[in-house]
């Protein structure tokens, strides 16, 4: 792999850019791999990565049905933050933030990582109870997250209007470290490095079964021929209880659609990441100028990657009270993505009723931030069978009680 | 849109007039059941992609409960019943079977043990 670098633009600009590498190989499947990753979104390819860099394991196959990166690594608002309330959350959402404060340096791949803040309003006397409680958690954790005033939000973000019409802004709960990133480079990035490693990613390949010998996974069968395998990772979001049904075990969650929009390119008017909760909305504004906004999940099963349009006019009634100077904005694109939802709201990450098959799903509405902390951690759960970023995530838990109850303490928009 | 058809009050509502209640006929455990049982009937769903049964409430209308059978693939509705109704007729059946060959769902409940 040839490095990018500054002197390697200069290099291509001087001989008319004719000798740029493909990012990445596409080869055709090789019949044996020692593990197998369904699903190149960001989570899979991030999990090969890790194998690859942390425990030497390279003869890795990434299988996509699509293309990669084309589910909801491509479908989110970006968002990076750890502020949680339970313990096994911020410690796996923290170390994914960390580890994406470097993540260009060690992929050499820009993923265009902004570390600008992310605010989370408070608009009721539940809320400001809640976020304190999150602010003093955040402490313990050794998370950096403080509980603002409603002057100091004003001061951060000057368009907001901290007395709406419904919910006035009553303090904000501050994570200065959280910010965005560029969703494709991420994958595009993880791609490039596993590439190089010699790992194979297959696209447009999908797996129509999952094969079994006395309880234990040996190879997957794909619409380009069966490939024996290892250990296999299922790691595809809002298609898992599908994969899982190959395999023969059943998942506790729900796929659902959550929506997103960007509006046209403004002029830079928000440096920072506003999430409402309560009215129900959230907001970036990308580097091209476009505000990037996200809303609600809807109640009911759905595989389409499209939801109602009730949400989006919910979303923008949010922001139209909150940012009053957005509600002439245009809406360029507006898409769905499917995501996994568990009973209490936090991810799986665990061993699975088939021997050395292994699960990462349920990231539900806050796949994106959790990316390389997610591979990381499902890396080591897979090379050695535990790790201590996921042992409160296994399936297991919901029989034991053990829930990581993040649907009070993040509210809905995760 | 989603819109479907209320079997108590014959009104054709837009899912703004309704709210999901998620998966229907679940075999319902309480006291005297296994850890598995109640555990599957807490956490566990079909999910399937494809043909759903599920609970919806007409809340901003009669505010009765009723279920629906759905694709989740397509959105197309098969059909709404009554909630009391332990088995979806032969009627929806035979349509889900005309238009989805080979569908399945697992042994249907009156949400009694």
């Amino acid at each position: 792999m040839k490095r990018y670098s500054a002197f390697a633009v200069a290099r291509e600009a001087l001989r008319y850019h004719t000798g740029w590498e493909r990012a990445w190989r596409s080869p055709a499947p090789k019949r044996h791999y020692d593990v197998v990753i369904v699903g190149a979104g960001g989570h899979g390819l991030a999990t090969a990565y890790y194998l690859g860099k942390n425990f030497g394991i390279t003869n890795v196959a990434i299988i996509e049905k699509g293309w990669l990166g084309g589910g909801n690594t491509g479908r989110n608002t970006t968002i990076i933050r750890s502020n949680y309330l339970q313990d096994p959350s911020a410690a796996i959402y923290e170390k994914a933030r960390s580890l994406y404060e470097t993540m260009s340096q060690d992929l050499n791949y820009n993923v265009m990582f902004s570390p600008r803040g992310v605010i989370m309003l408070a608009q009721t006397e539940h809320e400001i109870r809640g976020y304190k409680r999150t602010a003093h958690a955040n402490l313990q954790q050794g998370v950096p997250t403080e509980w603002i005033t409603p002057e100091r939000v004003k001061e951060l973000v000057p368009i907001i209007n901290l007395h709406g019409p419904r919910y006035p802004v009553l303090g904000g709960l501050w994570q200065e470290r959280g910010g965005t990133a560029r969703h494709d480079a991420v994958a595009w990035g993880y791609a490039r490095a596993c590439s190089d490693m010699g790992m194979d990613i297959i696209q447009q390949c999908e797996v129509t079964g999952v094969r079994t010998e006395n309880g234990r996974t040996v190879g997957v069968d794909t619409t380009k021929g069966a490939i024996d395998c290892d250990k296999i990772g299922m790691i595809v979001a809002g298609n898992a209880s599908v994969l899982a049904d190959l395999a023969g075990f059943r998942l506790p969650m729900e796929s659902v659609a959550l929506q997103a929009m960007v509006s046209e390119p403004i002029k830079p008017c928000m440096d920072v990441v506003v999430m409402a909760n309560t009215v129900h909305g959230y907001m970036s504004q990308s580097d091209k100028g476009e505000m990037v906004i996200g809303g609600g999940t809807d109640g009911f099963n759905n595989y389409t990657q499209r939801g109602s349009f009730h949400h989006i006019e919910e979303t923008v009634r949010a922001l139209v009270e909150t940012f009053p100077m957005v509600s002439r904005l245009k809406m360029l694109r507006q898409w769905g993505g499917i995501v996994d939802v568990t009973g209490d709201r936090s991810p799986i990450i665990s061993k699975t009723p088939v021997q050395n098959c292994f699960v990462n799903c349920g990231w539900g509405t806050g796949g994106f931030k959790s990316i390389p902390g997610s591979g990381w951690a499902m890396a080591e759960l897979m090379a050695t069978g535990h790790s201590p970023l996921t042992e409160e995530f296994s399936m297991m838990r919901f029989k034991e009680g053990k829930f990581i109850d993040e649907s009070v303490a993040a509210g809905v928009a995760h | 849109m989603l819109i479907l058809e209320c079997p108590y009050c014959g009104v054709k509502a837009e899912e703004t007039e309704l709210a999901a209640g998620g998966e229907a006929h679940l075999k319902r455990f309480g006291p005297g059941s296994s850890d598995d049982e109640f555990h599957d009937y807490l956490f566990m769903r079909e999910n399937p992609k494809g043909v759903h049964f599920e609970r919806w409430r007409h809340a901003n209308g009669c505010g009765k409960w009723f279920h629906a059978a759905r694709c989740t693939m397509t959105l197309e509705v098969f059909g709404t019943y009554t909630a009391q109704t332990a088995v979806p007729t032969q009627e929806i059946m035979d349509k889900i079977t005309a238009k989805r060959p080979g569908w399945t769902w697992r042994e249907f409940s009156d949400g009694q043990k």
